[in-house]
Protein backbone atom coordinates (compact mmCIF):
# COMPACT_ATOMS: atom_id res chain seq x y z
CA UNK A 1 0.00 0.00 0.00
CA UNK A 2 2.71 2.47 0.97
CA UNK A 3 4.61 1.78 -2.26
CA UNK A 4 1.69 2.97 -4.32
CA UNK A 5 1.70 6.60 -5.39
CA UNK A 6 -0.97 8.79 -3.87
CA UNK A 7 -2.89 9.31 -7.11
CA UNK A 8 -2.98 5.59 -7.84
CA UNK A 9 -4.34 5.04 -4.36
CA UNK A 10 -6.98 7.72 -4.75
CA UNK A 11 -8.15 6.25 -8.05
CA UNK A 12 -8.11 2.73 -6.66
CA UNK A 13 -10.06 3.56 -3.51
CA UNK A 14 -12.70 5.68 -5.24
CA UNK A 15 -13.14 3.06 -7.98
CA UNK A 16 -13.56 0.37 -5.36
CA UNK A 17 -16.12 2.38 -3.40
CA UNK A 18 -18.18 3.25 -6.49
CA UNK A 19 -18.08 -0.34 -7.83
CA UNK A 20 -19.20 -1.61 -4.44
CA UNK A 21 -21.95 1.01 -4.31
CA UNK A 22 -23.12 0.12 -7.81
CA UNK A 23 -23.21 -3.56 -6.89
CA UNK A 24 -25.24 -2.99 -3.74
CA UNK A 25 -27.72 -0.74 -5.53
CA UNK A 26 -28.12 -3.10 -8.49
CA UNK A 27 -28.85 -5.97 -6.12
CA UNK A 28 -31.24 -3.90 -4.00
CA UNK A 29 -33.03 -2.66 -7.12
CA UNK A 30 -33.79 -6.19 -8.32
CA UNK A 31 -35.27 -6.98 -4.90
CA UNK A 32 -37.45 -3.87 -4.58
CA UNK A 33 -38.39 -3.23 -8.23
CA UNK A 34 -41.25 -5.75 -8.51
CA UNK A 35 -42.85 -4.44 -5.32
CA UNK A 36 -42.56 -0.81 -6.38
CA UNK A 37 -44.06 -1.65 -9.79
CA UNK A 38 -46.83 -3.56 -8.03
CA UNK A 39 -47.70 -0.55 -5.82
CA UNK A 40 -47.75 1.73 -8.89
CA UNK A 41 -50.10 -0.66 -10.67
CA UNK A 42 -52.33 -0.90 -7.61
CA UNK A 43 -52.44 2.89 -7.25
CA UNK A 44 -53.38 3.23 -10.93
CA UNK A 45 -56.07 0.59 -10.63
CA UNK A 46 -57.48 2.21 -7.49
CA UNK A 47 -57.52 5.63 -9.16
CA UNK A 48 -59.34 4.29 -12.23
CA UNK A 49 -61.79 2.53 -9.93
CA UNK A 50 -62.40 5.83 -8.13
CA UNK A 51 -63.18 7.90 -11.19
CA UNK A 52 -65.20 5.43 -13.28
CA UNK A 53 -68.47 3.65 -12.44
CA UNK A 54 -68.30 -0.01 -11.47
CA UNK A 55 -66.54 -2.09 -14.13
CA UNK A 56 -65.10 -5.59 -14.52
CA UNK A 57 -61.94 -4.77 -16.34
CA UNK A 58 -60.14 -2.09 -18.29
CA UNK A 59 -57.76 -2.07 -21.21
CA UNK A 60 -55.11 0.57 -21.79
CA UNK A 61 -54.51 2.10 -25.16
CA UNK A 62 -51.70 4.41 -26.25
CA UNK A 63 -52.75 7.58 -28.04
CA UNK A 64 -50.84 10.68 -29.11
CA UNK A 65 -52.10 12.38 -25.92
CA UNK A 66 -50.98 9.62 -23.56
CA UNK A 67 -52.52 6.41 -22.36
CA UNK A 68 -56.29 6.11 -22.08
CA UNK A 69 -57.98 3.41 -20.03
CA UNK A 70 -61.19 1.97 -21.43
CA UNK A 71 -63.38 0.29 -18.83
CA UNK A 72 -66.05 -2.30 -19.64
CA UNK A 73 -68.36 -4.65 -17.79
CA UNK A 74 -70.52 -7.70 -18.62
CA UNK A 75 -67.74 -9.51 -20.50
CA UNK A 76 -66.48 -6.52 -22.47
CA UNK A 77 -69.84 -5.76 -24.06
CA UNK A 78 -70.92 -2.80 -22.04
CA UNK A 79 -68.68 0.29 -22.20
CA UNK A 80 -68.79 2.20 -18.90
CA UNK A 81 -66.27 4.94 -19.40
CA UNK A 82 -62.86 6.20 -20.38
CA UNK A 83 -60.18 7.33 -17.95
CA UNK A 84 -56.94 9.15 -18.56
CA UNK A 85 -54.24 10.97 -16.61
CA UNK A 86 -54.35 14.74 -16.97
CA UNK A 87 -51.14 16.58 -16.09
CA UNK A 88 -50.70 20.33 -15.80
CA UNK A 89 -49.60 23.25 -13.63
CA UNK A 90 -51.24 23.86 -10.28
CA UNK A 91 -50.64 26.83 -7.98
CA UNK A 92 -47.08 25.71 -7.15
CA UNK A 93 -46.13 22.55 -8.98
CA UNK A 94 -47.48 19.89 -11.23
CA UNK A 95 -50.93 18.39 -10.74
CA UNK A 96 -51.61 14.82 -11.87
CA UNK A 97 -55.32 14.10 -12.04
CA UNK A 98 -57.04 10.85 -13.01
CA UNK A 99 -60.10 11.83 -15.03
CA UNK A 100 -63.11 9.63 -15.75
CA UNK A 101 -65.39 10.40 -18.72
CA UNK A 102 -68.66 8.89 -19.79
CA UNK A 103 -68.39 6.86 -23.04
CA UNK A 104 -70.32 9.50 -24.99
CA UNK A 105 -67.85 12.18 -23.82
CA UNK A 106 -70.49 14.54 -22.49
CA UNK A 107 -69.87 14.45 -18.75
CA UNK A 108 -67.31 13.55 -16.12
CA UNK A 109 -67.78 10.40 -14.06
CA UNK A 110 -65.24 11.51 -11.46
CA UNK A 111 -61.78 12.93 -10.88
CA UNK A 112 -59.01 12.11 -8.44
CA UNK A 113 -55.94 14.27 -7.82
CA UNK A 114 -53.05 11.83 -7.44
CA UNK A 115 -50.10 14.21 -7.12
CA UNK A 116 -49.97 17.84 -6.05
CA UNK A 117 -47.87 20.22 -3.98
CA UNK A 118 -50.52 22.89 -3.39
CA UNK A 119 -50.57 25.02 -0.22
CA UNK A 120 -51.35 22.74 2.75
CA UNK A 121 -54.75 23.52 4.25
CA UNK A 122 -55.91 25.64 1.29
CA UNK A 123 -55.02 24.27 -2.14
CA UNK A 124 -54.83 20.72 -0.79
CA UNK A 125 -58.63 20.83 -0.47
CA UNK A 126 -58.65 19.76 -4.13
CA UNK A 127 -57.80 16.33 -2.66
CA UNK A 128 -59.43 16.39 0.78
CA UNK A 129 -60.79 19.10 3.07
CA UNK A 130 -60.37 18.05 6.72
CA UNK A 131 -62.09 21.25 7.92
CA UNK A 132 -65.37 20.07 6.37
CA UNK A 133 -66.15 17.19 8.71
CA UNK A 134 -69.43 16.13 7.05
CA UNK A 135 -68.07 16.01 3.53
CA UNK A 136 -64.26 16.22 3.34
CA UNK A 137 -64.24 15.23 -0.34
CA UNK A 138 -66.76 17.86 -1.41
CA UNK A 139 -64.49 19.49 -3.99
CA UNK A 140 -63.48 16.45 -6.07
CA UNK A 141 -66.94 14.89 -5.57
CA UNK A 142 -68.80 17.72 -7.31
CA UNK A 143 -67.07 16.87 -10.61
CA UNK A 144 -69.10 13.68 -10.83
CA UNK A 145 -71.77 14.25 -13.46
CA UNK A 146 -70.51 17.68 -14.51
CA UNK A 147 -71.12 18.45 -18.21
CA UNK A 148 -67.95 19.22 -20.11
CA UNK A 149 -69.52 21.43 -22.77
CA UNK A 150 -68.94 24.22 -23.48
CA UNK A 151 -66.41 23.98 -20.63
CA UNK A 152 -66.22 23.36 -16.88
CA UNK A 153 -66.48 26.65 -14.96
CA UNK A 154 -65.49 27.52 -11.37
CA UNK A 155 -68.03 29.61 -9.44
CA UNK A 156 -66.72 31.75 -6.58
CA UNK A 157 -68.61 32.06 -3.27
CA UNK A 158 -71.90 30.72 -4.61
CA UNK A 159 -73.66 27.46 -5.26
CA UNK A 160 -73.41 26.27 -8.88
CA UNK A 161 -76.63 26.77 -10.85
CA UNK A 162 -75.70 25.16 -14.17
CA UNK A 163 -74.65 21.59 -14.82
CA UNK A 164 -71.22 22.64 -16.12
CA UNK A 165 -70.30 24.56 -12.96
CA UNK A 166 -68.42 23.62 -9.79
CA UNK A 167 -67.93 25.61 -6.60
CA UNK A 168 -64.40 26.95 -6.04
CA UNK A 169 -62.40 26.64 -2.82
CA UNK A 170 -62.36 29.79 -0.70
CA UNK A 171 -58.75 30.94 -0.39
CA UNK A 172 -57.57 28.65 -3.18
CA UNK A 173 -59.13 30.08 -6.31
CA UNK A 174 -55.97 29.45 -8.33
CA UNK A 175 -55.83 25.79 -7.31
CA UNK A 176 -59.54 25.36 -8.11
CA UNK A 177 -59.16 27.02 -11.49
CA UNK A 178 -55.98 25.05 -12.23
CA UNK A 179 -57.99 21.84 -11.92
CA UNK A 180 -60.72 22.96 -14.33
CA UNK A 181 -58.21 24.46 -16.79
CA UNK A 182 -56.27 21.20 -16.91
CA UNK A 183 -59.50 19.25 -17.34
CA UNK A 184 -60.89 21.51 -20.10
CA UNK A 185 -57.61 21.53 -22.06
CA UNK A 186 -56.94 17.84 -21.90
CA UNK A 187 -60.50 16.62 -22.37
CA UNK A 188 -60.45 18.58 -25.64
CA UNK A 189 -57.37 16.57 -26.68
CA UNK A 190 -58.83 13.24 -25.66
CA UNK A 191 -62.05 14.01 -27.55
CA UNK A 192 -60.04 14.26 -30.76
CA UNK A 193 -58.54 10.78 -30.39
CA UNK A 194 -61.39 8.89 -28.80
CA UNK A 195 -63.85 8.50 -31.72
CA UNK A 196 -61.08 7.12 -33.93
CA UNK A 197 -60.29 4.57 -31.24
CA UNK A 198 -63.61 2.80 -31.58
CA UNK A 199 -65.76 5.09 -29.50
CA UNK A 200 -69.22 6.10 -30.57
CA UNK A 201 -69.19 8.86 -33.18
CA UNK A 202 -70.99 11.81 -31.73
CA UNK B 1 -14.04 1.52 33.99
CA UNK B 2 -13.24 4.96 32.66
CA UNK B 3 -13.55 3.70 29.09
CA UNK B 4 -17.11 2.48 29.65
CA UNK B 5 -17.96 5.88 31.07
CA UNK B 6 -16.69 7.58 27.93
CA UNK B 7 -18.52 5.09 25.72
CA UNK B 8 -21.69 6.10 27.52
CA UNK B 9 -20.88 9.78 26.98
CA UNK B 10 -20.35 9.16 23.26
CA UNK B 11 -23.86 7.78 23.12
CA UNK B 12 -25.60 10.23 25.46
CA UNK B 13 -24.14 13.47 24.08
CA UNK B 14 -26.17 13.38 20.86
CA UNK B 15 -29.46 13.17 22.72
CA UNK B 16 -29.24 16.42 24.64
CA UNK B 17 -25.89 18.19 25.12
CA UNK B 18 -24.80 18.00 21.48
CA UNK B 19 -28.21 17.34 19.97
CA UNK B 20 -27.77 17.81 16.21
CA UNK B 21 -30.81 20.08 15.84
CA UNK B 22 -31.11 21.81 19.22
CA UNK B 23 -27.43 22.43 19.93
CA UNK B 24 -25.68 22.33 16.55
CA UNK B 25 -28.59 23.44 14.31
CA UNK B 26 -27.65 20.75 11.77
CA UNK B 27 -30.09 19.07 9.41
CA UNK B 28 -32.63 21.89 9.59
CA UNK B 29 -34.01 21.38 6.09
CA UNK B 30 -35.76 18.05 6.80
CA UNK B 31 -36.47 19.19 10.38
CA UNK B 32 -38.50 22.14 9.14
CA UNK B 33 -39.94 20.57 6.01
CA UNK B 34 -41.41 17.21 7.01
CA UNK B 35 -42.54 17.75 10.61
CA UNK B 36 -46.10 18.81 9.73
CA UNK B 37 -47.24 15.47 11.18
CA UNK B 38 -45.74 13.19 13.83
CA UNK B 39 -45.70 10.19 11.46
CA UNK B 40 -43.64 12.03 8.89
CA UNK B 41 -41.17 13.22 11.52
CA UNK B 42 -40.75 9.69 12.84
CA UNK B 43 -40.24 8.20 9.35
CA UNK B 44 -37.70 10.87 8.41
CA UNK B 45 -35.89 10.40 11.75
CA UNK B 46 -35.69 6.63 11.30
CA UNK B 47 -34.50 6.88 7.69
CA UNK B 48 -31.83 9.42 8.64
CA UNK B 49 -30.68 7.27 11.57
CA UNK B 50 -30.39 4.25 9.29
CA UNK B 51 -28.24 6.20 6.83
CA UNK B 52 -26.18 7.67 9.68
CA UNK B 53 -25.52 4.26 11.26
CA UNK B 54 -24.66 2.42 8.07
CA UNK B 55 -22.41 5.13 6.67
CA UNK B 56 -20.65 5.46 10.04
CA UNK B 57 -20.01 1.73 10.02
CA UNK B 58 -18.52 1.84 6.51
CA UNK B 59 -16.53 5.02 6.99
CA UNK B 60 -15.03 4.12 10.36
CA UNK B 61 -14.10 0.70 8.93
CA UNK B 62 -12.46 2.28 5.88
CA UNK B 63 -11.01 5.30 7.71
CA UNK B 64 -7.35 4.26 7.30
CA UNK B 65 -7.89 3.19 3.73
CA UNK B 66 -9.53 6.26 2.15
CA UNK B 67 -6.90 8.87 1.21
CA UNK B 68 -7.43 12.19 2.98
CA UNK B 69 -7.62 14.13 -0.31
CA UNK B 70 -10.63 12.24 -1.67
CA UNK B 71 -12.40 11.53 1.60
CA UNK B 72 -15.42 13.81 0.96
CA UNK B 73 -16.04 12.23 -2.46
CA UNK B 74 -15.79 8.78 -0.90
CA UNK B 75 -18.11 9.68 2.00
CA UNK B 76 -20.73 11.17 -0.29
CA UNK B 77 -20.81 8.05 -2.50
CA UNK B 78 -21.19 5.85 0.59
CA UNK B 79 -23.91 8.08 2.07
CA UNK B 80 -25.76 8.33 -1.26
CA UNK B 81 -25.72 4.54 -1.59
CA UNK B 82 -27.44 4.06 1.76
CA UNK B 83 -29.90 6.89 1.08
CA UNK B 84 -30.94 5.18 -2.16
CA UNK B 85 -31.30 1.89 -0.30
CA UNK B 86 -33.58 3.60 2.26
CA UNK B 87 -35.55 5.41 -0.45
CA UNK B 88 -36.22 2.21 -2.45
CA UNK B 89 -37.05 0.34 0.75
CA UNK B 90 -39.74 2.87 1.71
CA UNK B 91 -41.11 2.95 -1.85
CA UNK B 92 -41.36 -0.85 -1.91
CA UNK B 93 -42.69 -1.56 1.57
CA UNK B 94 -44.22 1.72 2.86
CA UNK B 95 -45.61 3.42 -0.28
CA UNK B 96 -47.83 5.79 1.72
CA UNK B 97 -44.96 7.18 3.82
CA UNK B 98 -42.76 7.30 0.73
CA UNK B 99 -45.37 9.39 -1.08
CA UNK B 100 -45.88 11.80 1.81
CA UNK B 101 -42.14 12.42 2.30
CA UNK B 102 -41.64 12.83 -1.44
CA UNK B 103 -38.27 14.28 -2.40
CA UNK B 104 -37.10 14.67 1.20
CA UNK B 105 -35.86 11.08 1.45
CA UNK B 106 -33.37 11.41 -1.46
CA UNK B 107 -32.38 14.78 0.04
CA UNK B 108 -30.96 13.01 3.12
CA UNK B 109 -27.76 12.83 1.02
CA UNK B 110 -27.18 16.53 1.60
CA UNK B 111 -28.21 16.50 5.27
CA UNK B 112 -25.14 18.10 6.84
CA UNK B 113 -25.78 16.17 10.06
CA UNK B 114 -24.65 12.99 8.31
CA UNK B 115 -21.56 14.31 6.53
CA UNK B 116 -20.76 16.31 9.68
CA UNK B 117 -20.68 13.20 11.91
CA UNK B 118 -18.54 11.29 9.39
CA UNK B 119 -16.04 14.13 9.14
CA UNK B 120 -15.96 14.98 12.85
CA UNK B 121 -16.25 11.51 14.35
CA UNK B 122 -16.39 8.33 12.27
CA UNK B 123 -13.29 9.18 10.24
CA UNK B 124 -11.29 9.46 13.48
CA UNK B 125 -12.73 6.74 15.70
CA UNK B 126 -13.21 2.99 15.72
CA UNK B 127 -16.32 1.19 14.56
CA UNK B 128 -17.84 0.70 18.03
CA UNK B 129 -17.49 4.31 19.10
CA UNK B 130 -18.69 5.59 15.74
CA UNK B 131 -21.81 3.46 15.90
CA UNK B 132 -22.56 4.66 19.43
CA UNK B 133 -22.04 8.26 18.38
CA UNK B 134 -24.33 7.82 15.36
CA UNK B 135 -26.99 6.03 17.36
CA UNK B 136 -27.03 8.84 19.95
CA UNK B 137 -27.17 11.53 17.26
CA UNK B 138 -29.87 9.60 15.40
CA UNK B 139 -32.01 9.21 18.50
CA UNK B 140 -31.55 12.90 19.30
CA UNK B 141 -32.65 13.74 15.75
CA UNK B 142 -35.68 11.42 15.95
CA UNK B 143 -36.78 12.91 19.28
CA UNK B 144 -36.66 16.49 17.98
CA UNK B 145 -38.50 15.58 14.75
CA UNK B 146 -41.22 13.65 16.57
CA UNK B 147 -41.70 16.37 19.21
CA UNK B 148 -41.94 19.03 16.49
CA UNK B 149 -44.30 16.80 14.52
CA UNK B 150 -46.54 16.18 17.54
CA UNK B 151 -46.77 19.87 18.47
CA UNK B 152 -47.46 20.96 14.88
CA UNK B 153 -49.93 18.14 14.23
CA UNK B 154 -51.96 18.84 17.39
CA UNK B 155 -52.19 22.56 16.72
CA UNK B 156 -52.41 22.34 12.94
CA UNK B 157 -54.66 19.32 12.43
CA UNK B 158 -56.00 18.49 15.90
CA UNK B 159 -54.59 14.96 15.78
CA UNK B 160 -51.61 12.86 16.92
CA UNK B 161 -50.05 10.23 14.65
CA UNK B 162 -53.11 10.65 12.42
CA UNK B 163 -55.63 9.96 15.22
CA UNK B 164 -57.98 12.86 15.91
CA UNK B 165 -57.75 13.86 19.57
CA UNK B 166 -59.36 17.29 19.59
CA UNK B 167 -63.09 17.48 19.02
CA UNK B 168 -65.15 19.45 16.54
CA UNK B 169 -64.85 22.60 18.65
CA UNK B 170 -61.21 22.91 17.66
CA UNK B 171 -60.32 25.11 14.69
CA UNK B 172 -56.95 23.96 13.34
CA UNK B 173 -54.23 26.62 13.21
CA UNK B 174 -53.44 26.44 9.52
CA UNK B 175 -50.13 28.23 10.06
CA UNK B 176 -48.76 25.35 12.14
CA UNK B 177 -48.67 22.91 9.21
CA UNK B 178 -47.28 25.57 6.89
CA UNK B 179 -43.54 26.46 6.85
CA UNK B 180 -43.92 29.42 9.30
CA UNK B 181 -45.28 26.98 11.90
CA UNK B 182 -42.07 24.97 11.64
CA UNK B 183 -39.90 28.03 12.23
CA UNK B 184 -42.06 29.25 15.14
CA UNK B 185 -42.13 25.87 16.89
CA UNK B 186 -38.43 25.16 16.40
CA UNK B 187 -37.52 28.68 17.53
CA UNK B 188 -39.54 28.36 20.73
CA UNK B 189 -38.09 24.88 21.45
CA UNK B 190 -34.51 26.08 20.97
CA UNK B 191 -35.17 29.15 23.12
CA UNK B 192 -36.53 26.92 25.90
CA UNK B 193 -33.54 24.56 25.64
CA UNK B 194 -31.09 27.46 25.76
CA UNK B 195 -32.88 28.97 28.73
CA UNK B 196 -32.76 25.60 30.49
CA UNK B 197 -29.04 25.18 29.74
CA UNK B 198 -28.10 28.76 30.55
CA UNK B 199 -25.28 28.54 33.14
CA UNK B 200 -26.06 31.97 34.61
CA UNK B 201 -29.59 30.85 35.42
CA UNK B 202 -28.47 27.83 37.44
CA UNK B 203 -25.83 29.92 39.23
CA UNK B 204 -28.49 32.40 40.28
CA UNK B 205 -30.69 29.55 41.35
CA UNK B 206 -27.89 28.11 43.45
CA UNK B 207 -27.07 31.48 45.01
CA UNK B 208 -30.67 31.99 46.09
CA UNK B 209 -31.07 28.52 47.53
Amino acid sequence: MSKMSLSTRMILVLTLITVLSGGILAGWDTITKPRIAFHRQEALKAAIGDVLPAHDTYTSEETEFGTIYIATRDSSEHLVGVAFMAVGSGFQGELRIMVGLSPDMTQLTGIKVLEQIETPGLGTKIVVDPSNKQDPYWFPAQFKGVKISPEIVVIKNAKPTHNNEVQGITGATISSKAVTTILNDQIAHIKTVWPSKGGPES
Amino acid sequence: MSSTATLKTEFIKGIWKENPVMASLLGLCPTLAVTNAANNGLAMGLATTFVLLSSSLMISALRNFIPHQVRIAGYIVIIATFVTVADRFLAAYFPVISASLGPYIPLIVVNCLILGRQEAFSSRNGIGRSLLDSLGMGIGFIIVLVVLGIIREILGSGSIFGIAILGDWFTPWMVMILPPGAFLTLGILIALANWYNDPSRSKEGRAVS
